[in-house]
């Protein structure tokens, strides 16, 4: 097995007085995609948040390269190369395309290398450089999402954590999505998603785990869950 | 005078007036942008900025600066930036602490510090007027009957010139559209890797800086100081900000100016005296705000999910 990117050990967050994540545990290898499956309210997003230090952890530990990055200030998290796309995309909207890159790179002091960053991604998605001076806002959810993917490649990140980048979008449009995700993937980034279309998700992913009420209850490889009689029920819906 | 000469001088004054009602507006704006607070100390830092010229001008008339422009510049220059520590400061202690807290608690501490602000000058100053003295003559320019001083246009051009820096600084620089991006979605850019706590004491410092360079102008141009001279004039550049569409830059710019014109030309209505000029220029602002309720420059979301 290669190197453990991103691990998280028993890790414990709380909104108030009640527990949305209950002690969870799981390893992301470097180069994987996994997937994080489960309804809605199972602590999917607020993992990914707890990760990028937008929620504080309560107990356990998050590390990236076995460094504690627990709690560590966002912005260092971001330094050290592990990115998160929001759910909902959260574009600025009333900044142009050009400008929500920019702000992707806000860590970097480098004007030479910000330009060849935004020409990479331009040539992933070839629609916002037909934008680029185009209010976010004012375009379409694909391309928002879009946009929001390559503003959090603007940070050349090592891990990118993906929530829900599925959501609100026309199946077709989807599909582009993942293919995408899976062309970043294959340049080595390595990829945590978090998902509720656990179809796409699972034929995507290397491995998987489901989480439930804040607990995982279920670990594997994706090919062996998307098989699993328990998840054809709950997620896969036939 | 002709109608024509009257309008001439009341497009000149009123410029003036809206620029300094603009300078401080920016501050009131870009502050409720970035972290949604109707910043009440910010009159009072106007305030503070003025006394604080005063000061250095009067430790420079001796020396070689003198108290004509070069000392005057030099002044502002370094009033900005003292000043515009002190916001950050103010920013550091009072309103950090609360962000989390509600909108409510922020206002009352913001109550709070401007209080603080103007008893301090007050128990200084022992409650005076301070007289702004200055080397500066009474040379102006005249068009027909019309007269405008040489201070009365540099100050003018000073105050453009600030807000045409400051216009620069949002749109063209990575830490202006951070500013932007904040008052949009703080949360996001933390994802960013944007170190917000950073940017937001640069927007209090800025906004700070640019109230106290309208307090050493105000000092210059009304020739006195006081403790309480803050008042009014945050009442009228927060107003200027609303109706500019607060949060929005060159709302604040627009709504300034707007406003200083509507107020010298409120006093040239016939048959009702000058006092009435406020009466004047508020109705019209909020005839705008019936019509425009976000402002001049406000506008809906631009949303599609």
């Amino acid at each position: 097995m290669s190197e453990i990117v991103l691990s998280l050990k028993n890790l414990e967050t709380k909104y108030g007085q009640i527990y949305a994540l209950k002690g969870i545990s799981l390893d992301v290898y470097k180069g994987e995609i996994v997937t994080l499956l489960g309804s809605n309210g199972a602590g999917k997003s607020t993992t990914l948040k707890t990760i990028s230090s937008l929620v504080p952890a309560c107990g356990g530990t998050v590390e990236f390269y076995g460094k504690n990055i627990t709690n560590a200030p966002p912005h260092e998290i971001v330094e050290m190369g592990v990115i998160h796309v929001p759910e909902g995309r959260r574009i600025f909207k009333e900044l142009n395309v050009l400008e929500n890159l920019e702000m992707g790179s806000f860590t970097l002091k480098d004007d030479v290398e910000r330009r060849k960053r935004i020409e990479r991604v331009f040539e992933l998605f070839p629609v916002l450089a037909e934008r680029s001076k185009q209010a976010g806002g004012l375009l379409s959810g694909g391309e928002q999402q879009m946009l929001a993917i390559g503003r959090a490649l603007m940070t050349d990140p090592k891990v990118l954590l993906l929530d829900e980048p599925s959501m609100g979008l026309a199946p077709i449009i989807v599909q582009g999505i993942m293919d995408i995700i899976k062309t970043i993937n294959d340049g080595g980034t390595t990829i945590l998603l978090v998902e509720q279309n656990a179809k796409v998700a699972l034929k995507l992913a290397d491995r998987g785990y489901v989480l439930e009420t804040g607990e995982i209850v279920m670990e594997g490889n994706a090919d062996v869950l998307s098989k699993d009689d328990s998840i054809v029920k709950a997620y896969l819906g036939h | 005078m002709s109608f024509q000469e009257i309008f001439i001088q009341q497009v000149v004054n009123g410029l003036l007036l809206g620029s300094f009602y603009g300078l401080v507006a920016l501050g009131y704006s870009m502050v409720y942008g970035i972290v949604k607070l109707l910043n009440f100390a910010h009159a009072d830092v106007y305030m503070v900025g003025g006394f604080c010229s005063l000061t250095l001008l009067t430790l420079f008339k001796d020396t070689f600066l003198g108290n004509s422009w070069t000392g005057i510049v030099v002044s502002m220059l370094i009033t900005m930036v003292i000043v515009g520590l002190l916001g950050v400061v103010i920013e550091r202690i009072a309103y950090k602490p609360l962000r989390e807290a509600p909108r409510l608690s922020l206002l009352i501490t913001a109550l709070g510090v401007s209080m603080i602000l103007y008893n301090s000058v007050m128990v200084v100053t022992g409650g005076e007027y301070r007289a702004y003295k200055t080397g500066l003559g009474f040379q102006g320019i005249s068009i027909g009957s019309v007269f405008v001083t040489h201070t009365q246009i540099i100050l003018t051009v000073a105050a453009v010139a600030l807000m045409l820096v400051l216009h620069l600084f949002i749109t063209k620089t990575m830490y202006g559209k951070a500013m932007r991006a904040i008052s949009m979605d703080l949360d996001c850019c933390r994802l960013m890797g944007v170190n917000c706590n950073k940017i937001i004491a640069l927007t209090f410092f800025v906004g700070t800086a640019l109230a106290a360079s309208a307090g050493t102008m105000a000092g210059v141009y009304y020739g006195s100081l006081h403790f309480f001279m803050g008042f009014v004039i945050g009442i009228k550049a927060f107003t200027a900000a609303v109706i500019g569409g607060i949060g929005i830059i060159p709302g604040a710019m627009l709504g300034g100016l707007l406003l200083g014109l509507l107020e010298s030309f409120g006093t040239q209505i016939p048959f009702i005296g000058s006092e009435w000029k406020d009466v004047f220029s508020f109705s019209i602002l909020i005839i705008i705000l019936i019509f425009k309720p976000t402002g001049l420059l406000g506008k809906k979301e631009s949303e599609r999910m």
